[in-house]
């Protein structure tokens, strides 16, 4: 008897359970009218505060648009999925992305080697990607819906070596890199040969595999074979122990880096040893431009504290794949490529525009650390 | 051949060992008394780091500077809490287990202290600046072009300072006696007299706490800390451990010593070669000696 009732509830339980299941999925539909941008970016591991600069970045160029009335009518919702700074899950969530969210278009991601594993699965599926960050020259060779918002690391390194003959006056210089990484591996090469080309000579050429902590053994042959500047073109968790223990094994000369160095905790990491340190970069939040001054004061109010590069690259970023769904007029993947292709943005980062590469034809600036703080050096032209 | 042979990688390699020893004197010591390796190890190691590193950081923002004894104490205590723990929950319930079962829990034990770490949202996955400088400052001390800082004196000095009175007390006490006992015995140990689970613990209680020291001084060494430092050094630490004879004090500050000085003369020649070389060395030291450079061959108990 009382069997039956206990049956006979679960099953009404189970119906009004599928009722309200089915209502939902309909709620959910009148939804869709959402343009869905999908964004990647290295929340955790040893590159997190760029994941988290990316983030706000894109999220404050999404809040504009959306207060604006959104693209084509719709409102935007952002995707944001952390890569770990890891090239293996960095291939997962772009799939996810793409399979299960079926974004329009991705901005990201930051490291290269997570765009190189990501960007040939947007490239298959005829997604666009505009990356933020990723500076390697093979990551836009992906394929045609590749594009990038930041300056590619052989002008990164030709600025630098050019940097370090010209300005600093040196002429033997040696460089320490992570092997297993792109990003460092291409620029140390790019910075070794324009610096052998310009006459100067490169001492010393060491490697560390990734995820080391000791760089001592490599850094005594730096300073053995006499170099008067090391060339660390790494993230700054790495960078800032290379710099400390550079320092600490007696090194007196200067220290030059690349993009990778903007964070906070460069000086957190490396205190006094960054001191004096020269790295090339996207942005500097001293430029006066007002496009500057403006994104700046915008991104403090938001989050309580200056932009980065990444942030400012991640805001271009987001703008100019936003800005290229309005001129396509479409969500069709084909149709904002071509837009991307003949875009003319005036970003924070300097002026974009896109070459045959799809890389984008801009300005480096070159910044010192002074007192702990991030000082403007120079703007070098391409 | 002057490149790869100088004084100064011989310190670079001194400063290397050093952190090894420490990690491997609690790997072999656990071993040696539980016949448990311990793949834990090197998450108590992360622990102390972190442990650390919050008592640090408090004492900064409250603007007083805390004792480095204190902090010392502090790092080790985490390393011990978390060793005890560990044995408790996951170890002493399999006890009388096959020992694989106990092999495959202390994985099991070292992710998810990672994981957990990783999620708990004042720890998270990110680099985090160990406050080195407001703990001991740097001092470089240089002789011609050779330079010694006052971290490396201060890391030999308490991992040496560490296996004499580790060798003390398992050597020279009646608790160093009673563990000897268990190691060789557990059921004879117990008909003795002896309480062996509180010997156990006693064995965790030292093993987490040299682990906890090894985290801090590497945090002041290497001043960059995150959920997952432990993973590569305890590897290499376990290899060291073997190397010298595991179950064997000095032989793990030897094996030690071996380890970071032959993987920074190898890093100097070829940074891939540092990697590779500790477990090259470990596949030499299985085929040819077994029981390692200062283990006794121990007949197998039918």
């Amino acid at each position: 008897m009382f069997k039956r009732l206990y049956l006979t509830i679960l099953i009404m339980l189970l119906f009004i359970g599928l009722i309200s299941f089915t209502t939902g999925c309909q709620t959910k539909k009148e939804n869709v009218e959402v343009i869905k941008i999908g964004g990647v970016g290295p929340v955790s591991g040893e590159a997190s505060t760029f994941g988290i600069s990316t983030r706000n970045g894109e999220k404050l160029a999404v809040e504009e648009w959306n207060a604006k009335g959104g693209v084509l009518g719709k409102k935007i919702e952002l995707i944001f999925e952390d890569d770990k700074g890891e090239a293996a899950e960095a291939a997962t969530v772009w799939t996810e992305l793409i399979d299960q969210e079926k974004v329009v278009a991705i901005v990201g991601s930051v490291m290269s080697k997570c765009s190189l594993a990501g960007a040939p699965i947007a490239q298959a599926k005829g997604v666009p990607v505009v990356s933020s960050g990723s500076t390697n020259p093979r990551v836009t060779e992906c394929g045609d819906y590749i594009f990038r918002v930041c300056f590619i690391d052989s002008f990164q390194g030709k600025v630098g070596a050019n940097f370090a003959f010209n300005d600093l006056g040196v002429r033997k210089v040696g460089a320490i890199f992570d092997i297993g990484n792109d990003y460092t591996k291409g620029l140390a090469e790019f910075f070794r040969d324009q610096f052998i080309n310009l006459g100067g000579e490169v001492v010393g050429f060491e490697s560390h595999p990734t995820g080391a902590t000791d760089f001592k053994a490599q850094l005594t042959n730096l300073i053995k074979s006499g170099a008067e500047l090391i060339y660390i073109p790494d993230y700054y968790s790495d960078a800032a122990l290379i710099m400390k223990q550079a320092r600490e094994l007696g090194f007196k000369g200067y220290f030059l880096g690349s993009d990778g160095w903007d964070s906070p905790d460069l000086v957190k990491i490396g205190g006094d040893a960054v001191e004096g340190g020269f790295f090339t970069n996207h942005f500097s939040k001293d430029e006066q431009r007002p496009e500057v001054q403006e994104f700046v004061k915008k991104y403090k109010e938001k989050f309580g504290q200056d932009p980065d590069a990444l942030a400012s690259l991640a805001y271009d970023a987001m703008n100019i794949t936003l800005t290229a769904i309005q001129n396509a007029g479409s969500t069709d993947g084909a149709k904002i490529k071509e837009a991307l292709k003949n875009m003319e943005f005036n970003g924070v980062t300097g002026f974009i525009t896109f070459d045959e590469n799809r890389n984008p034809i801009k300005s480096v600036v070159i910044l010192e650390i002074k007192n702990g703080q991030q000082t403007y050096r120079a703007t070098v032209n391409p | 051949m002057e490149k790869i042979f100088n004084l100064q990688q011989l310190i670079n390699g001194i400063q290397l060992g050093s952190i090894y020893a420490l990690i491997a004197l609690g790997y072999t010591m656990v071993y040696g008394i539980v016949r448990l390796i311990n793949f834990a190890h090197g998450d108590f190691f992360m622990i102390g780091a972190y442990a650390s590193y919050f008592v640090i950081i408090f004492g900064t923002l409250r603007g007083y500077h805390i004792p480095v004894i204190l902090v010392f104490i502090i790092s080790i205590a985490a390393g011990s809490i978390a060793a005890v723990l560990a044995n408790k929950i996951a170890y002493k319930p399999l006890r009388y287990k096959p020992r694989i079962s106990a092999l495959i829990t202390a994985l099991g034990v070292s992710m998810f202290i990672e994981y957990l770490f990783s999620a708990l949202p004042f720890i998270g996955p990110s680099y985090r600046a160990f406050p080195n400088e407001q703990f001991i400052k740097s001092k470089i001390f240089e002789f011609g072009n050779t330079t010694i800082s006052n971290y490396i004196i201060i890391d030999v000095l308490v991992s040496v300072g560490l296996m004499i009175f580790l060798t003390y007390i398992v050597k020279y006490t009646r608790i160093g006696m009673a563990m000897r006992a268990v190691s060789q015995d557990k059921d004879a140990a117990k008909l003795m007299g002896i309480d062996i689970e509180k010997i156990i613990t006693i064995t965790f209680i030292v093993g987490g706490g040299l682990a906890g020291a090894a985290g801090l001084l590497t945090g002041v060494s290497y001043p960059r800390i995150f959920p997952y430092m432990g993973v590569l050094p305890g590897l290499k630490a376990f290899i060291a451990a073997v190397l010298g004879g595991i179950g064997n004090i000095p032989g793990a500050m030897l094996g030690s010593y071996i380890m970071g000085i032959s993987e920074t003369f190898a890093t100097s020649y070829n940074s891939l070669l540092g990697e590779g070389i500790a477990f090259a060395i470990l596949i030499l030291v299985l085929l040819f000696r077994p029981q390692g450079l200062l283990g006794e061959t121990v007949a197998e108990k039918v």
